[in-house]
């Protein structure tokens, strides 16, 4: 397959690979932050080629996983709503909230519907205008931008039925608070190509100036990854930090402007909480005050629907990379993908999940 | 709004099953707790873990015997020294006519298929249909003219049949039970259970193109692609098959849960482990592409015109040709061995010589968002 082959080429992976391993003078511990990054390392074994040169922990970069407890809560108490078509991306569907899932609610006669892209969401209220189509709006900043043309697009056409429940997370916080925590052991970042195709590469210059940490924006192809690596290790042996950027054939450095722009028309930086996480300061979007008529939590009375997560799941470490999953006691046996206790085992980007679905052959349960 | 906080629980459903409901179940069942009070999802009709759940806990328990017990595609009974296969199976497919086939043909192939692989010779079939108001009478017509011309063309008889017409928004157009007789080829006897260390793992054709030319029907998702359904009666391709070697120790066609699911249940079947070789496994192009733009993996995609065979080490060879020769396998592989090594898991060695899982489908496949 063009443009996709090129990047999983078997030759250069293996050579990449070898001069990692080479440049390498001690175990660098490297965070990939997005999920589709781990998911791609631990479906093509990209560890193993790596030996001990580096040691690779996985990130929070899963939507999926870090949507926190309560807002899964809120989707289904608005799901069970008789006047509610919800409306979500597939994989939310599966995510345990605090006492059952959005496929349970659906076979209870929810209106639940799985869309690709929002703007079905936006069709669905408007060929059914007595019906109240919430949209459950996750993700970090490249799926923002489609979150707000569509609120943009029910604005000019007038709907009063249409709403979002947002829960949208923002990467650089995230890595903020890692590398603040006294416990942080990671040396170097391969930052999130998708995110950064579109607000761009001047806030990892922030951190990098801040913590003095190298940061290399990724694809999500082994080449890529490997690539990545490779440019790591380089700036670590040789006592540099900078951003770099691999996936250059995607990321420009100002980003996309046009998508930046939607977002700021529609959006404002808030306080969220991440899953498996806790709050983290000004880490979020929330609908600004001139769309509020298209704000699910403003519309439908949410605010006392809360939860507590699980105390077994150590989701938090795994999150933050303090351990790995399989660190985890209760990993394969009290929870698996079927029955997850915790975030990262609930989307198939999760970090354990990944685990799970690729690698647990490799561990003794 | 009612308050929800949450109670400590771990598992989802534990709350809501009582103990004595799973004592009862667990007498006769796999440890996995089906929830009592539970709902079905449409994860339960995917041919993954969930269905098997279902088969396991709530089927079995009910109507095992000895023959059900088997869980193969068929069951084969005797009567006066003739072994028999019999086989059923509905068909719901939605679009009813896709690129490659419509409901009626996939009635006829998907029975006959059940039937070839258990080693039997497909003779006649029963067609049962529940008609939604409302549906024009023409789309029928349609439909139950590309059964006659299926069944014509595979040399079976639709010998019995059914109608019964639901209101409207009780079913989805057209839903259609096919149930099969066939009779056993001498000789043979096909199992799930039979696969043994050091067994051959082939794969007649290219994966993925069913489920793949239905998804890009589907509302919400319309993609346009030169993909067709595989849709096919593959009888006289295992005819061929077991000419050219008797050595065959299992035949199953991926259907629902693809090739992933199929192989799954063969090595927790046969107590084995499987290894394959990802460069050898036939995917078309276009079935990759899409594969990549909606986060599906074709291992796990439907066909209907596809069959594993597990083939003694001695006689794979063989095999491969007999299906190469034959015009609905020519694109026939071997894509792995069986192994004594982690059984029950199928494991696969990807390009870079890295090892991964290859896992059941949990429920339905979800797309990823990004």
């Amino acid at each position: 397959m063009k443009y996709l082959d090129e990047y999983r080429d078997v030759k250069i992976a293996h050579a990449l690979a070898a001069e990692i391993r080479r440049r390498s003078t001690r175990p660098w511990v490297l965070m990939e932050i997005c999920g589709g990054q781990t998911h791609t390392l631990m479906r093509y074994g990209i560890d193993d080629l790596l030996g001990e040169s580096v040691q690779l922990v996985h990130g929070p970069g899963c939507p999926v996983c870090v949507t926190p407890l309560e807002m899964i809560d809120r989707a289904i108490a608005l799901a069970r709503l008789p006047e509610v078509t919800l409306v979500s991306y597939g994989d939310m569907l599966r995510v345990p909230g605090s006492e059952t899932d959005l496929f349970h609610v659906k076979a209870e006669g929810g209106d639940v519907r799985v869309v690709y892209s929002p703007t079905d969401a936006v069709e669905l209220a408007r060929s059914q205008p007595g019906r109240q189509v919430v949209f459950f709006a996750i993700g970090f900043e490249t799926t923002a931008p489609a979150h707000a043309m569509v609120v943009l697009q029910a604005e000019r056409l007038g709907l009063r039925n249409f709403s979002l429940l947002v829960s949208h997370v923002l990467v650089p916080p995230a890595i903020r608070t890692l590398l603040s925590s006294p416990k942080n052991r990671v040396q170097g970042f391969i930052a999130p190509g998708h995110v950064c195709t579109v607000v761009g590469m001047r806030d990892y210059e922030n951190l990098v100036r801040e913590f003095h940490v190298p940061i290399v924006v990724g694809g999500f192809e082994p080449i890529d990854l490997l690539e990545a690596i490779h440019m790591l290790v380089a700036q670590l042996e040789e006592g540099r930090a900078e951003v770099e950027n691999q996936y250059s054939r995607s990321v420009q450095y100002e980003g996309n402007r046009p998508a930046q722009e939607a977002v700021a028309r529609v959006f404002e930086v808030s306080d969220r909480k991440w899953r498996g996480i806790g709050p983290i300061p000004e880490s979020g979007l929330r609908l600004k005050e001139k769309f509020a008529a298209f704000d699910a939590e403003r519309l439908f009375d949410l605010a006392d629907v809360c939860a507590e997560e699980p105390s077994e799941c150590i989701s938090a470490e795994v999150l933050l990379g303090l351990k790995k999953p399989t660190d985890c006691s209760a990993f394969g046996t009290r929870c698996t993908p079927e029955k997850p206790l915790g975030a990262p085992m609930v989307s198939s980007e999760g970090a354990c999940a990944a685990y799970h679905q690729y690698r647990r052959h490799l561990v003794t349960l | 709004m009612r308050p929800i906080t949450n109670t400590g629980a771990t598992s989802l459903h534990s709350d809501s099953v009582s103990k004595d409901e799973t004592k009862d179940l667990a007498a006769f069942s796999c440890p996995v707790p089906l929830p009592a009070g539970g709902r079905i999802l449409l994860g339960h009709g995917s041919g993954g873990k969930l269905s098997a759940e279902l088969l396991q806990n709530v089927f079995l328990p009910a109507l095992g015997n000895p023959v059900l017990n088997r869980l193969e595609d068929q069951a084969i009974v005797s009567l006066n020294g003739v072994r028999l296969a019999i086989t059923t199976d509905s068909f719901v497919v939605k679009p009813l006519i896709f690129r490659g086939g419509d409901v009626g043909s996939l009635a006829v192939h998907g029975t006959i298929n059940d039937l070839a692989m258990g080693g039997a010779e497909p003779l006649w079939l029963s067609a049962a249909f529940i008609l939604e108001e409302g549906l024009p009478i023409e789309t029928l017509r349609r439909v139950v003219g590309s059964m006659h011309e299926a069944a014509a063309n595979a040399g079976v008889e639709i010998v019995t049949g059914d109608t019964k017409v639901v209101e409207k928004g009780s079913a989805d157009g057209i839903f259609i039970n096919t149930t099969g007789i066939g009779l056993v080829r001498e000789g043979i006897t096909l199992s799930a259970a039979q696969a043994r260390p050091g067994d051959a793992i082939l794969v007649s054709g290219m994966l993925g193109d069913h489920g793949i030319a239905i998804l890009a029907e589907r509302e919400g998702l319309q993609f346009e692609t030169a993909v067709q359904s595989d849709s096919a009666p593959l009888h006289t391709l295992v005819a061929s098959l077991l000419e050219a070697t008797r050595e065959v120790r299992c035949l199953r066609d991926p259907t629902r849960g693809g090739l992933s699911s199929t192989l799954n249940e063969i090595a927790a079947s046969s107590g084995v482990g499987m290894e394959l070789e990802e460069t050898s496994i036939p995917v078309r192009e276009e079935v990759r592409g899409a594969c990549e733009m909606l986060g599906l993996d074709p291992l796990y995609v439907a066909n209907e015109g596809k069959l594993v065979a597990i083939v003694a080490p001695d006689s794979a060879e063989a095999a491969l040709r007999a299906l190469q020769n034959h015009p609905l396998g020519k694109d026939a592989r071997i894509i792995g061995r069986v192994t004594s090594g982690h059984p029950r898991m199928v494991v696969m060695r990807t390009p870079f010589g890295t090892t991964r899982i290859v896992d059941m489908l949990t429920g339905d496949q979800l797309p990823r968002i990004c």
